[in-house]
């Protein structure tokens, strides 16, 4: 038996991509999940330019995680340039990652994975046949474009969120409505984690090396040491110990490793390792939804994102609090005036590392005394994903070998889809072939 | 008949194909006026019968020009849909550096072959009907734009500055601040979103027709910007603009 199956532009993920697949006899001759997206070079777009305009530019890398890429990016500048910025400052930052995680969770399980669950080609004939479903993902996902929008103006590209703090903090009355917002979002999430009780995701075990920032004192997104299950934790700044990443000919992103292992970031890597820290209401809907850690199916990083949007909603609420109470005494910013503290520039490096939703972004600047950038590197999410997902094609595709064809496809594109790759992300540099 | 729509994506961070996405609220009553055949990133379904086609991303290689160009021939309308069609975008700052720098400033090495060249905007390689500016495109916007069409009136972008619409909303002037504003010379459209919440207009809309870009300049320099910082500014987004000849330095 010979199957040859090429899926020219898998759809609903972000980009573009492509699965080669060429089956002789019932055993693998060729096997590549190649990323065809067009190259973009942001690590020479930031050269000669001030690091100030890093965050900005760097946004632009991705429409769907642009508040991560912000953050990291406002990160790296901050540790080359010796900032420490406030805790409110940093308490805001937290938020806007969790109502990025929730937008960004909620598209994918909502708009990409729920027509899997109903065998439909789309959100269309979806909202056609279950609108209540369809009417419940997108009242969710405006609830977290709201509270972006309440805070940065957008989801798409945040305003104000710079390095020092925010051009425009908050004012009392925002912080309330963001709270009322994520309220409102309570009883829709439940009923969200009560669907998908109901449906179950195919069974398929392979462990792997589960890579993410870990904190001591809460669930990390936004600061932690670099951390993998026997691995001893590392700074951020010692970010090349911890993976490696090298080139492969045939796509347009670089695979990453760590040690001689193919690694998986993401929800479901991040409950692998931090699950101890996650909200007591986080961790009721995972035992209710059957993930338990450590778990080593990577279907089930959709229902990982499910418990990770039930966490971001309480622990949102939680800085809330906390900002609630510190700007009841004191005033936003340490000076008092508002906007964001004077900047001097000098030489230095600095990284910076946020959890995306769709794992660890990695972003690291060199720059001179005048404050301009001579080196970038950027490490996205799905391109760490990509060789893991190989070899998950690999170990599964012996065992859907007597499907038919079809099924055969439709099984690989749930399975890359479970990774929620951002296409768009990964292939921030380029298209490569070797010249022979 | 529900005229048929396509999005298609080039060089870009698909944030203005997501704007679609992001209009929950109007989606579904959309969706009952078009029909949409093609849209990667949210459906299965790929077909070529479309007649509105709008352009995401900017032309960054030679395969990508056939492509646009066959999306030309099947579209009765097609727009350039967000900054990276319409102008370029963050994409050409790239082009400011040497094409045989790229590959080394980012891998240190020189035997690699990536198919790339310098980025141009969607009305460099085929004639477009409309432009949906900005960085990300305004989602109301797009929804006006889909409304004219399907009423058959000719969709309306404002070529007023941006200035406008901040001063209608009572904004304390971040020029006057000293702090570097494209406003002045840059479509309104956006609500003046980014000085609303105190970060400059970088331009992502693009020039307004008649832009008094020599008055910014002097400005700005008062200020105490130097000729190159302003130019690096305008770069951010009107990068092709500048090169076209249509923002000079003084």
């Amino acid at each position: 038996m010979s199957h040859d199956i090429n899926i020219h532009h898998i759809t609903r993920v972000e980009g573009h991509g492509n699965i080669v697949l060429n089956i002789k006899e019932g055993r693998i001759e060729e096997l590549r999940l190649e990323i065809v997206e067009s190259p973009r070079f942001f690590e020479v777009m930031l050269l000669g330019r001030n690091i100030l305009e890093a965050p900005p530019i760097t946004s632009r890398i991705c429409g769907i995680c642009a508040i991560s890429h912000t953050a990291a990016s406002i990160k790296a500048c901050e540790d080359a340039l010796g900032i420490t910025p406030s805790e409110n400052v940093v308490l805001l930052r937290k938020i806007l990652l969790h109502a990025e995680l929730l937008q960004s969770h909620i598209l994918h399980i909502y708009l990409l994975v729920a027509p899997d669950l109903f065998g439909e080609g789309s959100v269309i004939p979806l909202a056609a046949s279950h609108p209540d479903i369809i009417k419940r993902g997108l009242r969710l996902k405006k609830a977290a474009n709201d509270i972006c929008r309440v805070l940065v103006g957008r989801h798409i590209h945040p305003i104000g969120m710079v390095v020092g703090g925010f051009t425009k903090p908050p004012a009392v009355k925002d912080l309330a409505e963001v709270r009322r917002i994520l309220e409102g979002m309570i009883p829709d999430m439940e009923e969200t984690v009560r669907f998908f009780e109901e449906h179950s995701m195919p069974e398929f075990n392979r462990p792997t090396k589960y890579c993410s920032i870990r904190d001591d004192k809460e669930y990390a997104l936004y600061d932690g040491l670099l951390y993998a299950k026997d691995n001893p934790p590392l700074e951020v700044q010692r970010y090349k110990e911890f993976i490696a990443e090298n080139v492969v000919s045939y796509s347009t992103a670089k695979q990453v490793r760590s040690g001689d292992s193919s690694i998986m970031v993401g929800a479901l890597a991040r409950l692998n390792n931090n699950y101890a820290s996650i909200s007591e209401e986080a961790k009721k809907a995972a035992e209710r939804l059957g993930l338990v850690p450590p778990c080593t199916n990577p279907f089930m990083n959709n229902i990982g994102q499910v418990i990770e949007c039930v966490h971001s909603i309480y622990d949102s609420l939680k800085i809330l609090d906390i900002l609630d109470a510190n700007l009841s005494s004191a005033p936003f910013n340490k000076d008092g005036k508002g906007g964001v503290p004077p900047i001097e520039p000098r030489e230095g490096k600095g990284v910076g590392v946020v959890e995306a939703p769709r794992g660890s972004l990695y972003h690291e600047y060199g720059i001179d005394d005048k404050g301009v950038i001579r080196s970038a590197n950027c490490i996205i999410p799905t391109a760490q994903n990509l060789l893991n997902i190989e070899k998950d094609i690999e170990a599964m595709v012996p065992s859907i070998l007597q499907l038919p064809r079809k099924d055969i496809e439709r099984r690989l594109e749930m399975l890359v889809r479970a990774y929620d790759p951002c296409i768009s992300c990964s292939t921030h540099f380029l298209e490569v072939k070797f010249i022979e | 008949m529900k005229p048929k729509v396509a999005f298609f994506s080039f060089s870009s961070c698909e944030g203005c194909q997501l704007q679609v996405l992001n209009l929950e609220e109007e989606l579904p009553t959309l969706l009952g006026f078009i029909e949409i055949v093609n849209f990667r990133e949210a459906i299965d379904e790929k077909r070529d019968d479309y007649d509105i086609a709008f352009i995401e991303g900017s032309i960054t290689r030679e395969s990508d020009i056939e492509e646009l160009k066959d999306i030309r021939t099947r579209a009765k309308v097609l727009v350039a849909f967000g900054a990276c069609a319409d102008l370029g975008g963050v994409n050409a700052l790239k082009n400011f550096h040497p094409q045989a720098s790229w590959l080394p400033a980012v891998y240190g090495r020189t035997d690699y072959f990536a198919d790339t060249m310098p980025t141009k905007r969607v009305k460099d390689i085929v004639p477009i009907d409309f432009v949906i500016p900005g960085c990300p495109i305004d989602k109301g916007e797009f929804l006006r734009f889909v409304q004219s069409l399907l009423l058959g009136i000719k969709p309306r972008i404002p070529d007023y500055p941006v200035c406008v619409e901040c001063r209608s909303k009572g904004n304390v002037c971040l020029v006057e601040e000293g702090k570097w504003c494209l406003g002045s010379v840059t479509r309104a459209g956006c609500g003046a979103i980014c000085p609303t919440f105190r970060d400059p207009c970088a331009g992502c809309r693009g020039l307004t027709s008649a832009p008094n870009i020599e008055s910014l300049y002097n400005i700005l320099m008062e200020k105490g910007y130097t000729k190159e910082e302003i130019m690096d500014k305008f770069r951010i987004f009107n990068g092709l603009e500048a090169v076209s000849g249509v923002v000079h330095v003084p």
